[in-house]
Formats: structure tokens, sequence, C-alpha cells
């Protein structure tokens, strides 16, 4: 019956809108009339229709005795519905709406953005009857999937069709089976929420929904393993740019710094120090922010470690246990500098647009920090590497951790490559910080949360080996990421630790072990 | 020479001052100038159970080079043994008036879980307090002195454990109070905690108890065991060459050790009046670890100065400028590695304490060729 009412106002209204036998109904007392005023306006494909019933569905459309509609604006003004005008009218009365009329209202507005000019809005449009499931939209559908162009958006409203015509009760079995594959080659949750409810009818019909649930369920399954595996890659990269300094400080040159997650910290304080100075000056360079920070954090974090190795690590050489209380004692003296500086409470670091958000792939959702954050710990990870193989830096410092007093004899001033290693490595750390940044709460604590999975990390790999590093720290990640919904976040993070205490006592040099004369000091 | 006067030095400084603030708190009245307030008895009790947990830290790394960043682990278990027989006692008398203790009431649990049972009983918690810090140490000592972890790794897997301990007692449905930790503790057999005899007797028994371990690993160091320990501490491959099993010398002295450290955690937790969860937290096992650096590694009486004095400097930044008591904190870190690795017992002029050098740490590599 609305179906075909539906079909009559398709037919009659186009050029109705002059005389306005459509607009009429709304000022009616019956709801039954004014609902059906809606669903015809809405199918009338007049752009007036949008802003009346917007202003329907807000409340704002008024009546006067007479008949005659007026639209109040956001600003206070009433215009004449019909002409847009300016008017000044008065005894006027809101629309009357029930549920009945709310509902035509919803089901009306999602059919007008079905033809908006924007395929994102028409893509959710499309959506929104897919949800809905409501069969009064199916002409307006066929109608909008004939005129689209745009592919994707085409697919969506299919979708939609398909999920109406599932609704309906006198849909022909092959109509049925084309919705169904349809609904299967969606794959999503929806889809088989909708497949799984489906009301009975014949058994072809019933079978083909029972099979594409269960294919939605292998596929979903999936697509969850991969969506873990993100998550696991995401926690994974964090870890791998919070250790991969501490590789070059603990693994290449053998110095345990407790203070490594303060040069992290640090390098996240210079994030907010930049956004702040960008805030006050150049607004326009928000976006670029954190690309700023980065050189500006590595250059930092970098001369402190510089400092550091020269005024307290060079005395501790070949004490590795008196280096770790020395370098806790200064971590502590760092954490209450900057809780000085800038006090106890979490700092706000922006996030520049292009990093926020999320992308779907599939039935994957990724956030666009996250992405970002695994792009720099690679590039980071592969930089460093190649400074390590191809410069003359990298060069030396090679040389001096591989045989000291040769490099020494050879012309290298050992002392000065140690302190850039060591800075290099600090530097490392606090482009870390910019990254975690963007992920975590910018205080004086931020770091302590990382320093003992970022050993946890270097050991596991094994101790001077970037390559070890990195797979430590995505095997680490991916673990975690995995048992967090079988075991719970804490339980799955002691799990993990206990796991690591008990690899440590099976291969005590992690997983690449250096070989040779190395793996004596 | 020194070492002769030291020890007996040593228990006449803690004995005769506890005996003395005690003598101060009782014995004069409130208004007399001399009066010791009872919170000073009570925070001097704190200061020696810290020491206990600095000589079983000292016991390991001092003795047999093992540095542990762990050691809290063990106190705090001892101290949460200690808070299960207390927080049984309150029975009845909590804010909801349950048999069971507050949280367990709050959570909806019905009856006490099965790890509960027997903790009413105090003998039992006293044995609990040691046996479990023990069986850990023994599980993990076994398991990484067996594999020969030695050096910063087994510093870093301490840290995980104490770490992993951390996160577990922070779950509320471990049973343990989660992150209030056990509190509102009313009497300790039958005495109530909050009357001057009770805190004045707790402070005598930390005392007494101190003296006894300082005792036991003052001639457990002097013995024929200890003198391999030493030689594990300076070179463990050689002591190894030479027929030793370095492992088992570890395994022993590293169990003792756990089980001081739960036994002065077992006496902390009725003198604060709390334990939680942050008690492990991996900060305060290194804590541990300064004071012994502070008072002088190797030197057992250096270990229990050097808890009282950092603890007495703690007390006095935290309340007065605490701004500063972490500057101050890193700096004796510092300060002590950098120019007393012999810490304040080194100052003396004529210490003679072992030497702690850690040649299985250092590299093998000799500062110049001898001919």
């Amino acid at each position: 019956m609305r179906i075909i009412l539906l079909l009559l106002g398709v037919l009659l209204s186009a050029p109705a809108w002059a005389q306005s036998p459509l607009l009429a109904p709304l000022g009616s007392q019956s709801f039954d009339e004014i609902r059906r005023g809606v669903e015809a306006l809405a199918v009338s494909g007049d752009p007036r229709a949008g802003p009346v019933l917007d202003a329907l569905q807000a409340g704002r459309l008024l009546v006067q005795p007479g008949g005659a509609l007026f639209i109040r604006e956001s600003s206070g003004n009433v215009v004449s519905a019909e002409t847009d005008a300016p008017a000044d009218a008065s005894d006027l009365r809101p629309v009357r709406v029930n549920n009945g009329v709310r509902r035509a209202v919803d089901a009306a507005m999602g059919g007008l953005r079905l033809f908006a000019p924007d395929p994102a809005t028409r893509a959710d449009a499309a959506e929104a009857v897919f949800r809905s499931r409501d069969a009064a939209a199916l002409p307006a559908l066929d109608r909008a999937i004939a005129g689209e162009h745009d592919a994707g958006v085409r697919e969506t409203m299919q979708q939609a069709r398909a999920a109406a015509v599932l609704a309906t009760s006198d849909a022909t079995d092959a109509d049925k089976l084309a919705a169904i594959a349809k609904l299967r080659a969606r794959g999503d949750l929806d889809a088989r929420a909708m497949l799984a409810s489906l009301p009975d009818g014949s058994p072809a019909v019933a079978t083909a929904a029972i099979e594409a649930v269960a294919h939605i369920d292998w596929a979903l399954q999936l697509w969850g393993l991969a969506q873990g595996a993100f998550y696991g890659l995401s926690l994974g990269s964090v870890l791998l740019l919070a250790a991969t300094g501490l590789a070059i400080t603990f693994g290449v040159m053998g110095v345990i710094n407790m203070a490594h997650g303060e040069m992290v910290m640090i390098g996240a304080y210079v994030t907010f120090m930049v956004q702040e100075v960008i805030r006050a000056q150049a607004p326009g360079l928000f976006g670029v922010s954190v690309l700023i920070a980065i050189p500006l954090a590595f250059l930092v974090s970098g001369a402190l470690g510089v400092a550091i190795e020269r005024g307290l690590i060079r005395f501790l050489y070949g004490r590795p246990l008196e280096t770790l209380l020395a370098t806790f004692g200064l971590s502590l003296v760092l954490q209450q500098a900057i809780r000085s500086i800038f006090g106890p409470s979490n700092r706000e670091v922006g996030t520049p647009a292009w990093m926020s958000g999320a992308g779907r792939f599939g039935q994957l959702t990724l956030t666009y920090n996250r992405v970002a954050i695994i792009v720099f710990a690679v590039a980071v990870l592969f930089g460093l590497m190649a400074v390590l193989r191809f410069t003359p830096l990298g060069l030396r410092m090679r040389a001096v951790t591989q045989n000291r007093r040769m490099a020494a004899a050879m012309g290298i001033r050992t002392g000065g490559i140690d302190a850039l290693t060591f800075g290099l490595g600090s530097g490392v750390a606090g482009m870390a910080g910019v990254a975690l940044s963007q992920i975590d709460n910018v205080s004086p604590n931020l770091g302590q949360g990382y320093i003992i999975d970022s050993f946890m990390v270097v050991v596991f790999g094994g101790v001077g080996n970037l390559w070890g590093t990195a797979l430590g720290a995505l095997t680490l990640g991916v673990v975690n990421k995995f048992l967090e919904p079988v075991a719970g976040a804490v339980l799955g993070k002691i799990v993990v630790l206990v796991l690591l205490i008990l690899f440590i006592q099976r291969r005590p040099r992690g997983m690449f072990p250096l070989k040779g004369r190395a793996v004596e000091t | 020479m020194r070492d002769r006067i030291a020890a007996p030095a040593t228990l006449l400084l803690v004995l005769g001052g506890a005996l003395l603030l005690a003598a101060l708190n009782l014995g004069t009245s409130p208004g007399s100038a001399l009066h010791v307030p009872t919170y000073v008895v009570s925070l001097f009790g704190k200061y020696l159970c810290f020491a206990i947990l600095a000589l079983a830290v000292d016991l390991v790394w001092g003795f047999a080079g093992i540095l542990s960043l762990g050691h809290a682990a063990f106190f705090a278990l001892g101290g949460y043994a200690m808070g299960m027989y207390l927080m049984l006692q309150i029975a009845g008398r909590g804010q909801y008036g349950a048999v069971l203790p507050d949280f367990m009431v709050f959570l909806n649990w019905k009856s006490l879980p099965w790890y509960w049972y027997g903790f009413g009983q105090f003998p039992f918690a006293v044995v609990m307090a040691m046996l479990v810090p023990g069986l850990l140490a023994l599980v993990f000592g076994w398991l990484a002195f067996r594999s020969r972890v030695t050096g910063v790794y087994l510093s870093i897997i301490t840290q995980a454990l104490t770490y992993a301990l951390l996160l577990a007692f922070f779950r509320n449905d471990m049973g343990f109070g989660g992150n209030n930790g056990l509190t509102d503790f009313k009497e300790i057999l039958g005495a109530p905690l909050s009357s001057d005899n009770t805190r004045v007797g707790l402070l005598l028994i930390t005392a007494a108890l101190l003296c006894a371990l300082y005792l036991l690993a003052r001639n457990l160091t002097r013995s024929r065991f200890g003198k391999v320990l030493i030689a594990v501490r300076d070179s463990e491959s050689r002591t190894r060459f030479l027929g030793y099993r370095p492992e088992s010398y570890k395994l022993v002295v590293w169990t003792l050790s756990a089980v001081m450290a739960g036994l002065g955690g077992a006496l902390y937790v009725p003198q604060v009046g709390i334990i939680n969860p942050g008690e492990f937290a991996p900060a305060g096992s290194i804590e541990a670890v300064i004071w012994v650096a502070v008072g002088g590694r190797g030197t057992l009486h250096g270990a229990i100065l050097g808890a009282v004095l950092v603890n007495l400097a703690k007390t006095y930044f935290t309340g007065q400028l605490p701004e500063l008591w972490l500057f101050a904190l890193g700096g004796l870190f510092i300060a002590v590695t950098l120019f007393l690795p012999r810490g304040l017992m080194g100052l003396m002029p004529q210490a003679r304490a072992p030497k702690p050098v850690d040649l299985s740490e250092e590299a093998p590599i000799p500062k110049e060729a001898t001919p």
C-alpha cells in the first residue's frame, strides 16, 4: 500500500510544487495525512524538500491555523516555507508529529540524501537504508542506483537494496537469493546479523542464508586475525621505537642506560614545546609540527646523551652494575627536573589532521596515527642501519665496539666516538618520544612505562643486533595483542613477562646471540 | 682491627637505640621534653625493617655479586602474608561487619579463596612470610643460575619479576585487595595496633630480629661458605674451574636472602599499617640497592647504616622539601657510584672491607699488558 502511494507520489509530484499541494498535507491535523505528505514530499525531488523536512525533524516547521507553513531559522527569523521570503506571521504552532511521522521523516531524509551531490553523503544515506532495512526506500533506491556513477556508492546502494528486499515478504525467491549473495559478499557483522535473523522462507533461501552466514563467520575470523596482527604490529612498532635507541647504547656499547626512558620523555616534551610555539606564532604550520619536532627532538636528546656520556658514563665503563645505578639516579633527576619545569600533570599534544582519523580496508580499521608510527619505526630502523653500515661515523662506531685498542691504534679518537654513539642512541630515543607523544600521555612518567619493555625487547632479540631488536619487538607486540583477548590486558602482559623470563633462561643471549669473543665481555 | 669492633658496635647501636626510644616513649609523660612520640617509634621500626631488606640485598650483592633489582618483591610478599593475617583479625569489625575482609564483600565474594585458608593463625602466617618468598626465590634462582644468567641480564629479569608481580597484585580478582591493598588493621595477637605498648614491642622485636639476622649473615659470610661466595663474586669462572659449583652457592644465599627480606616485610606491615602493590614497584627495589651502596657494599653493618641514613633523609626531604627529594636521591646515586664506590664505610680510615671488584662483570682485557 505504502509503496503504491510512493510510486504515485513519484509520478505526480515533480511539477506540482508551484501549487504546493505537496506542502499542504503537512499543515493538516491528521497524523496519517502528515505522514503521507512527508512520504510524497520525499520522492518529489524538489530542492525545497530538504529544508522543509529538516525543519520538521527539528520541530522548527510551524503552521498557521489557515494551513500556511513557515520555517523558524536557527537565527530565530521566521520565513515562509513556500517562498523562503521573510514573513511576519503570528499565531504559529509547530507541526504535529508522532512516532509514525518521525519515522517517515527519517526515512525521507535518508531517501533525499540518496540524491545528494556529495558521494560521501550518498554512501551514508545508503548505509542508513541498509541498517533500517526499510522496504519503503526501494523505489528511491532503484532510481538512485540507476543514476549512480560512483562504483563504490552504487555497491553500497545495492547492498542496501538487498537488505530492503530481504525485509519484504512478497519478493520472489530469485530476488532473495540474489540479495543473499550481495550480503554474503559484503561480509560484515551487520550482514551476518541480517542473514541470521532472516524470516522463514523457502528451503532454498534458508540454505543459502545458512551457507552465507557460515561463510561470513569464517571470513570475519580471518579479518579478526588480521586486525589483531595490525594491533600487534602497532604495539610492536612502539616497542621497536623505544628499543632501537637502547639497541645502540645497550646492544652496541654495552651501557645499561636506565635514563633511556627519560630521553624518550624529553623527546615528547620537545614536541609539546614545538606545538606551543607554533600555536602562538604560526598556527598555519600546525600540520607539520610533528615533522619539525622530529629533528629537534633528535638534537635535544642527542646533545643530552653526549653530555651524559662525557659527564658520567665514561667514568664507569667496565662497571655495568654501577652504570645501571648511576643512570637510574640520573633518570630520577631528569624526571623531577621536567616535573619542576612543566608541572606533574599531563601536557596536551595535538595530532595533526593528516594523522587523525581512520581508514577502512575490507573489514580492517586502520587508525592513521598508528599507521604513521609503524612507517616511522621502520624508517628509523633502516635509517639507523644505514648510518651504521654506510657512513664513516658508523664505520668508526663498529670499529670501536669490535676492538677498541686496535681502533685507537688506527687513529680513531675512541672517546669522541663513544660520546657520539651514545648521543645517536639517545637521539633515536628522542625521536621515539615524538611518536609516543601522539598516542600516550605526555607526563614526566612517560619514559618509565617503556623502559622495562625496551630492555626486554633488546635482551629477547639478542644484544648488538638491530634485526634481532626488530624481530623481538614485533614478536612481543603481536604475542601481547593476541594474548589480550584470551587473558585480559594485564594478565596478558604478565604472561608475556613470565614467558620472557623463562626464555632468557633457555637462551641467555637472546634469539640472535653475537658469536665470538664479544660474548665474553 | 676495625672488623672486630664493627659487630659489637652495630649490635649496641641497634639494640641500644631501640631500647632508648622505648624508654623515652613509655617512661616519660607526653608533656616532657624528653618524650618521644609514638609515630617516631614506628618510624624507626620502619627504618629497621628497611635495614633488614638492605641486609638481604647486601648479602647477595655484596658477597655473591648478584645485583637484584627485585628484592622488594620478596619484602612485599612477606608483607602480604602478614597483612592477610592482620586482615582476618579484623573479622566482624570492618565497614560491612562481615567475617570476610571488606574488599571481598565489596567484590561480592561469598567465602574466602583457598589461598587465604590458614592465615587466621599467626604461626602459619609467619611461616608463609618466609616460605612464599623463599620458594619463589628458589624456583627463580634455580632457573636463572643453572642456565648461567649473570650480570645485568639477571638484574633486568629480577626487575621484570617484580614488575610482573606489581601488575598481578593490582588486579582485583587476585584476591589481595587490588589497588588499595590490605589496610585498616586492628590488632596483632590480641594486642591493639594503635596502642603505644604494641608499637614499642614491635620496634623491639624488629631490632632483635635485625641483630639476629645480622649475626647470622656475618657468621655465614665469614665461614668457609662465605669465602667461596666471595670467590664466586670476584671470579665465577675461576671458582667453577677450581671444582666448586657456583650456582649451588648462589642459590643458597639467594634463597636465604629472600627469606630475610620476607621477614622484614612481615614486620613492616603492622608498623606501617598498610601493604599495597606499590611496594612491588621496581623503583623501590632499586632504592634498596642504593641504601646498600651508600652504606658500603660488602659490609653488613654498612648496609644497615645506609638504610637508616637514607630513609632518615627521605623522611626529612619528603616532609620539608618534597620538590628536592628526587634530586637528592638521584644525586646520591650518581655521587656514590662516581666518588664513593665503597660507600660511607669506605671513608673509614682503617677500612678493611673486602674490595668489591666484579671480575665476572668486567671486561677480561687487562688494562696494561703484563709481560
